[in-house]
């Protein structure tokens, strides 16, 4: 390393993160949790008419706040969270940002503005009320998927950005590995960037056809695009997640991290088996053979792999934390957690929740129980598990730190009680309606749908005590959100200023050496689009050629 | 690779467990032909009301205790609707969808497929339990996707 260079270094790690490096994931966190706001107050209004209690206004229908909710808190929330997240750890790790790449993450803030305003635009004008899913052939207001163009090339950006820092990095310090947080970071972007040309390759499908240039689009075909990018997509948020649980959570408990090893083994299973898993999406669907949905369930179910890996590997750390602290007894390390440090709770309660939702994640992977719970509220409630819980609350606890870093502020003590109390508040919301959203779809009520007696028909009254609990839970996460909204801009622009450490734990004693293979990412990469094709070649084939569709406009 | 032994246990555990449950899966699917609705056939989504058998939707007897439905979806209704068969009988639902992506499920059962224009779906149940089902669509379809359901009663 040149002399200047390490310099740049040393001063990174005494002075903190570099301004204009902080400016970025500043800024990626304001638009964060503007969207949870936002996000937040239409999920409320769901919940309450979807119990029943509120008749929304003939001017903003149930489908247009839902497909504003999806689209807020699955996309803009998630992608910049994560973005802002690992560009602050790209900058700590790496010796800070190359001006090329903040330029070029600068740019691709702009264009996902851009290309969100275009989205937002027609479905506050009622001309895009397709979900965020947008299954042709209903069809939005081409400004629409011109929007969403705008949005993955902005992803585009960041992602190309951060293979530049990290290329630039590894040139400069040969041989060595890749630090652990940026290893993870890679993971993420080479998933964003690869899960996203299929919806890519969809949406430049619907362009011509929903401007009436081309006639009919082919269904299928497009329904199978937007599922290798929409599964993957909240995979790369869940490997986002496991990032802060493998690194930073072992630092908060005053241990060291689980073998650094076996921890990028799981990101490259993760990466490697990630895109096939949004076929389990259509095991219901016409036009694909049951020989081709039973591979699929052996594909999906191999990521339940890593997950188990990860299972063992927190516990583990938990334990041996706890005993280096004196606990006895096969328990008694558990008391030895630092409970009420939000930075700890937050990612602790996550992980806790991983676990029903992982186990829910399975069923629907495997065809026959998927065949009960495929689109009824069981779904809804899985995924208020996985994003709304495992997701969302390690995000939460991660801004309660990392916020104050990029800010030059500390996390008080007050503002810490603060944000146990938000954690609780928000688990106990979240539960209550996912556990009824559980149920409830068990007994066969739909989700995507307003409130409906259809015809006060006995089994559809018999939901109605279940859907109660969404406006109980709505209202509780309301609350949550505005604290955790209010925690955020006060950790940014007003707590106390002071110097912050950036969180990364140290890897175990007398650990055995990582071999070097683990940074063969071309290796990584060439092995996952193998599987990819094992997935997606045959039905994809099979598609083409299939009676296309005109576009609709049914709402 | 070095693992610690509980660690091994654990994984060897897992993956058991994953390979038992796809065994199981493969087994209902093959063995006791258990499989998610899979028919593969196509159609003209614009032609539905002239090919057969969707010209003439509705109910029939195809033998003894076994009926077949031909049924279409559109927005936001199902044809034939209101239903009725005996107890007892295993019903064919043989449906394609005229215009957009929609639902097929009679809450209460297993019965749940997609219904996509320009492909035929079938999936079929035996009805023991006299009784009205509710069939709802599950699938958002627009506007009065919230008022798309009809009944099958078992008498």
């Amino acid at each position: 390393m040149s002399i200047a260079l390490n310099l740049k270094n040393k001063a990174n790690k005494v002075m903190g993160i570099n301004p204009e490096d902080a400016r970025i994931s500043k800024s990626y966190f304001t638009v964060t949790f503007v969207a949870l706001l936002v996000g937040g107050i239409l999920g409320l209004l769901q919940g309450l008419n979807r119990a029943g209690l509120l008749e929304l206004p003939s001017w903003l229908n149930y489908y247009q706040v839902l497909t504003a909710h999806g689209l807020l808190l699955i996309l803009v929330f998630t992608a910049f969270f994560t973005i802002g997240y690992f560009y602050s750890v790209l900058s700590h790790n790496l010796d800070g940002l190359l001006p090329k790449v903040r330029k070029m993450v600068w740019i691709g803030f702009g264009m996902k503005m851009v290309g969100f305003v275009l989205a937002v635009i027609p479905i506050l004008m009622n001309d895009a009320t397709v979900m965020y899913t947008f299954y042709p052939p209903m069809a939005a207001s081409p400004m629409f998927y011109i929007g969403l163009v705008f949005i993955v090339l902005g992803v585009w950006m960041a992602a190309f950005g951060a293979f530049i820092q990290v290329a630039n990095w590894r040139k400069r310090n040969k041989g060595t590995h890749l630090p652990i947080l940026s290893f993870f970071a890679t993971g993420v972007f080479v998933l964003l960037f690869f899960s996203s040309i299929p919806v890519a390759i969809e949406v430049f499908m619907i362009i011509p056809w929903s401007f009436g240039w081309m006639e009919t689009i082919n269904v299928m075909l497009s329904r199978t695009l937007f599922w290798a990018f929409g599964h993957t997509l909240v995979n790369i948020w869940y490997l986002t997640a496991i990032s802060a649980w493998y690194v930073i959570v072992p630092k908060v408990i005053g241990g060291r991290r689980f073998s650094d090893m076996l921890t990028r083994v799981v990101i490259i299973l993760l990466v490697i088996l990630n895109i096939p898993g949004g076929f389990h999406h259509q095991i219901i669907d016409p036009g694909i053979s049951e020989a081709v949905k039973f591979m699929h369930v052996f594909m999906s179910l191999a990521v339940g792999f890593p997950s188990l890996m990860t299972a063992y590997a927190m516990f583990a750390v938990f334990e041996r934390t706890g005993r280096k602290k004196g606990a006895k007894g096969l328990f008694g390390w558990f008391k030895k957690l630092p409970w009420g440090d939000v930075r700890f709770l937050a990612p602790m309660i996550a992980m806790i929740a991983f676990i029903p939702a992982g186990a829910g994640g399975i069923v629907q992977t495997t065809n026959q129980l998927d065949q009960v719970a495929h689109n009824t509220l069981w779904i809804t409630g899985h995924f208020h598990l996985t994003l709304g819980m495992t997701v969302a609350l390690t995000f939460f606890g991660v801004s309660y730190w990392l916020v104050p870093y990029v800010s030059g502020r500390i996390l008080t003590t007050k503002m810490n009680k603060f944000g146990v109390f938000q954690t609780i508040l928000w688990t106990v919301g979240m539960s209550l309606m996912a556990v009824a959203m559980h149920l409830v779809g068990l007994l066969g009520s739909p989700r995507r749908t307003s409130y409906s007696t259809y015809g006060d028909h006995a089994t559809a009254l018999g939901w109605d005590p279940y859907l109660i609990f969404l406006a109980i839970g709505g209202t509780i996460l309301i609350i949550a959100v505005l604290m955790q909204v209010f925690a955020v801009f006060h950790l940014m622009f007003r707590a106390p200023k002071g110097e912050s450490e950036f969180l990364i734990a140290e890897e175990e004693e007398n650990a055995t050496k990582t071999p070097f293979w683990t940074e063969r990412w071309s290796r990584t990469i060439l092995i996952m689009l193998i599987i990819v094709a094992m997935a997606y070649v045959i039905p994809v084939v099979d598609f083409i050629g299939d009676p296309g569709s005109p576009p609709w406009r049914t709402w | 690779m070095q693992m610690h032994k509980h660690e091994k246990i654990w994984l060897t555990l897992s993956s058991a467990m994953i390979i038992g449950f796809l065994l199981i899966a493969g087994y209902q699917t093959f063995a006791l032909e258990l499989g998610p609705p899979s028919h593969k056939e196509t159609i003209d989504p614009q032609k539905v009301d002239e090919t057969a058998p969707f010209d003439e939707p509705g109910v029939y007897q195809t033998g003894e205790n076994e009926y077949e439905v031909v049924m279409t979806l559109q927005i936001f209704s199902f044809t034939p609707n209101e239903i009725e068969i005996p107890a007892g009988s295993e019903v064919t639902f043989t449906m394609t969808s005229k215009d957009v992506t929609h639902g097929f499920q009679i809450a209460g059962t297993n019965v749940n497929a997609m219904v996509m224009p320009g492909y035929i779906q079938k999936i079929k149940q035996t009805f023991n339990e006299p009784g009205e089902y509710l069939i709802l669509c599950n699938e958002y379809c627009g506007a009065g996707h919230q008022m798309m359901s009809t009944t099958i009663t078992v008498k």
